[in-house]
């Protein structure tokens, strides 16, 4: 197509960004949500990467806002991996399939199954099993489960033996199954052929019709998942992806003195005397730990300064935020950009805006403007 | 000759003062780093001419015993305790000992609650007294309150020009004067004459059958004596514009502490701690305002103290640790980076590292001119705990890393995670 060369068997995918992440600010009110950093890398270079290293070529963004300082920088990753981007954006909502219809010339270019992914999971990313898994049962598309502790909270998905789905029941109230629809998936093109250019929910409107023709299933994923689209559960992501990371990858987490558990903590970061760093923190370029700082599940974004004797537990610290002497922040706090945080104060589950300063104590769970 | 007699009830009262009073009586709990009471014996060995303190109350003498002995050691002067067989109240209690104070001859003697802290002014009073003549037989030390705050009080009603009572009304319901009784006085000894008639005229009633098993030693010297006196032309106040309040609740010795600290500023300049800059010493920690820390208590280098903080004796202050606002008693441990504000740390007690030990001051308005503390009762109306200081009775255990806020803490009590709001018995 337009002259362009077609490498065989080099794949798409298609990654729905969505709109303004609402649900991650104040972080989101800074940085679009794909270039929030989990665990020191943009969120959507997590996808990005996975997708490369399995043979995708060419990754189509689904977004609904144009948003220039993230399609450059973006841009500039995908260079440095030799992927394309293609930024689709939507005029309207077009809910989860509506994208697909919009992006239909590229994603049906060739015969080749394409990958389908929501921006907010974080995994052990099974972009090769599930290509192998769709091209052995040869049906039209293949989703990923992942198992839950609480099912009755999903939507769970039935399938049999050999992974051919037989129905999705929406919070079910007795226990059928403990597997839900994990956000990721494969489909042949011909699947375009059920998605019209309007607002349209994948999973409630496309994916039943599938399973009743037999032509949906279900690959298990292995490993952790998260859905990391809101503070709490960005943490809980974050726990998840380090303690995988050191089974995978030990090598990349730091192992200096006045660190306990899984820590990442990015070269240019200094660390005080001390300290007493972890389990379960990331702490990004820049970032200044003063002495006597003990970190706990936290995510530190880059250029942010904690200063001496603070205490942090279950927090993100937003770009260039200072936290004063003698702090404690807990309960998700999450302090937007460039926020300060005077000494000695006390602060249970704030939300603070970016460029505030905070001058009294926060007790309890308050979005401070 | 002059003697003092210093108020300090017994062990019934100041249960507000709880769980501080549990295990020390209140009269000698430590506020800038000496009893409270040892304040007033301070005020008093400054008066010339003053040869005895006796200190009246019913606590077991065994609980004084070592207090008084080393008070005469270290201030050269008489002084005895007195313990009632049971509560007189104020008055009952000078007559049932009025041979003990008449002793000696003194012309006067001065009478100090012992629950009242302040910049005694008793030089002042004397030579105020003295110039009132024979016919002073009682000053009262009196303060300005607000109309609101002086119905708690005794309300004093004063000629502007002689100085003299003209009406005395205890704890009115309305407002009749912004001028307060503070609870210290200097009585001419013929007052006794005075307090003999109130006593043989309950002496009376008694065989009169008319007290209904009331104990009729009983006397209070503010409604059975001085509301009498009052009008009489033999009752005067004296009127301070020093530092005063009443020391009722453990809230209050926080502001009692401060304000204690800051006259040492002017006075006893050897009991603060030198700032930094002043010693030029860098194994001292960093002194921020008016700080005392008992030369037998073991404070880091790295750690910030103040404003206004005392550490008891063989208190033991980890590195980078934070203290505000606060009284931390003898042989309390605060370990490495912890913070305490606006609290009191027990005796003995101890608080692991990175613990936030935390209260909210109810000081008096600063904005309004007069106010005094407030003493909130412990629950609000609607049965919620008031936010007030963190009290860690004696020998509590905070586990490190936790928070502690706006709650009072009973005696030996193990804490394993954080309180906010509560009383943990």
């Amino acid at each position: 197509m337009c002259g362009k060369d077609l490498k065989i068997g080099a794949m798409k995918a298609l990654i729905l960004v969505g709109g303004y992440g609402t649900r991650l600010r104040p972080l989101t009110l800074s940085r679009p949500k794909p270039l929030v950093e989990f665990a020191n890398k943009p969120m959507l270079l997590h996808q990005i990467e996975a997708l490369v290293e399995a043979g995708v070529s060419e990754i189509v963004l689904a977004v609904s806002y144009r948003a220039e300082q993230m399609e450059q920088e973006l841009s500039e990753e995908a260079k440095k991996l030799g992927v394309s981007l293609i930024f689709s954006h939507e005029t309207e909502p077009l809910g989860t399939a509506g994208p697909l219809a919009l992006a239909r010339d590229i994603l049906a270019a060739s015969d080749e199954p394409f990958f389908v992914l929501n921006s907010d999971i974080i995994c052990e990313f099974p972009f090769k099993e599930l290509a192998n898994f769709h091209r052995n049962h040869g049906k039209e598309g293949t989703i990923v489960v992942t198992k839950v502790e609480e099912p009755s909270k999903y939507g769970v998905v039935v399938y049999g033996d050999q992974g051919r789905i037989n129905s999705f029941i929406e919070k079910p109230q007795e226990f059928v199954s403990n597997k839900i629809n994990a956000g990721m998936y494969i489909f042949n093109p011909s699947v375009l052929k059920r998605i019209q250019l309007q607002p349209t929910s994948i999973e409630k409107e496309v994916f039943p019709g599938m399973a009743t023709e037999g032509q949906l299933y279900a690959m298990e994923l292995q490993g952790f998942w998260m859905d990391v689209g809101q503070p709490r559960d960005f943490l809980t992501g974050m726990c998840l992806y380090l303690s995988s990371l050191r089974q995978k990858s030990p090598g990349l987490l730091y192992s200096g003195s006045g660190v306990v558990g899984n820590v990442l903590i990015d070269p240019t970061a200094s660390i005080g005397q001390g300290c007493r760093i972890g389990p379960n923190v990331t702490i990004g370029p820049g970032v200044v730990i003063e002495n006597g700082v003990c970190v706990k599940r936290s995510t530190i974004l880059r250029g942010a300064t904690v200063k001496s004797h603070s205490w942090l537990d279950g927090c993100i610290v937003g770009w260039r935020s200072v936290v004063g002497q003698w702090v404690r922040m807990e309960n998700t706090t999450v302090l937007g950009e460039d926020v300060i945080v005077k000494d000695e104060l006390y602060v249970n589950g704030g939300q603070v805006l970016p460029h505030k300063s905070i001058g009294t104590s926060v007790p309890e769970p308050q979005i401070i403007m | 000759m002059l003697k003092a007699v210093i108020l300090i009830g017994g062990p019934l009262k100041g249960t507000r003062f709880r769980p501080l009073s549990l295990d020390l009586p209140k009269p000698l709990f430590p506020v800038a780093g000496l009893p409270m009471i040892q304040h007033h014996i301070e005020a008093c060995t400054n008066v010339p001419n003053l040869k005895e303190i006796l200190i009246l109350g019913y606590y077991p003498a065994s609980d004084l015993a070592q207090f008084v002995s080393e008070m005469i050691q270290e201030y050269k002067i008489n002084i005895r305790y007195l313990q009632e067989f049971t509560a007189l109240s104020t008055a009952g209690g000078i007559y049932h000992f009025r041979d003990q104070i008449r002793c000696g001859n003194p012309e006067a003697f001065f009478v100090m609650n012992g629950d009242v802290c302040a910049d005694f002014p008793l030089v002042e009073m004397l030579n105020f007294h003295h110039q009132k003549g024979d016919r002073a037989l009682v000053t009262i030390l009196s303060t300005e309150a607000t109309r609101q705050q002086s119905l708690h009080y005794g309300c004093i009603v004063l000629d502007k020009d002689t100085s003299e009572i003209k009406h005395y009304v205890e704890k009115p319901s309305t407002f009749v004067s912004t001028l307060i009784n503070s609870g210290v006085y200097l009585c001419s000894v013929e007052i006794f004459q005075t307090i003999a008639a109130v006593f043989n005229s309950r002496q009376q009633e008694y065989y009169d059958g008319g007290v209904n098993g009331r104990d009729t030693a009983v006397i209070h010297l503010e409604q059975d004596v001085l509301m009498p006196l009052a009008g009489t032309g033999r009752l005067f106040a004296l009127q301070t514009n020093n530092w005063w309040s009443q020391l009722k609740t453990a809230g209050s010795a926080i502001y009692a502490n401060r304000h204690y600290l800051e006259l040492y500023r002017r006075r006893h300049q050897n009991r603060l701690a030198l700032q930094v800059t002043e010693s030029g010493d860098r194994k001292q920690c960093t002194v921020i305002g008016d700080v005392h820390i008992h030369p037998t208590a073991n404070v880091h280098s790295s750690a910030v103290l103040g404003p206004n903080v005392s550490i008891g004796s063989g208190a033991v202050i980890g590195p980078g640790v934070r203290i505000r606002e606060s009284i931390v008693l003898s042989g309390a441990h605060i370990a490495d980076h912890s913070l305490v504000l606006h609290s009191i740390v027990g005796r003995g007690s101890k608080v692991g590292q990175w613990s936030r030990v935390e209260g909210t001051p109810c000081d008096p308005n600063p904005n309004k001119p007069f106010a005094k503390m407030e003493n909130p009762p412990l629950f609000n109306s609607d049965g919620r705990l008031n936010p007030s200081i963190t009290i860690l009775g004696c020998s509590v255990t905070v586990p490190s890393e936790v928070i502690l806020l706006n709650s009072i803490v009973l005696p030996y009590k193990e804490l394993t995670r954080s309180f906010k709001n509560e009383i943990i018995l």
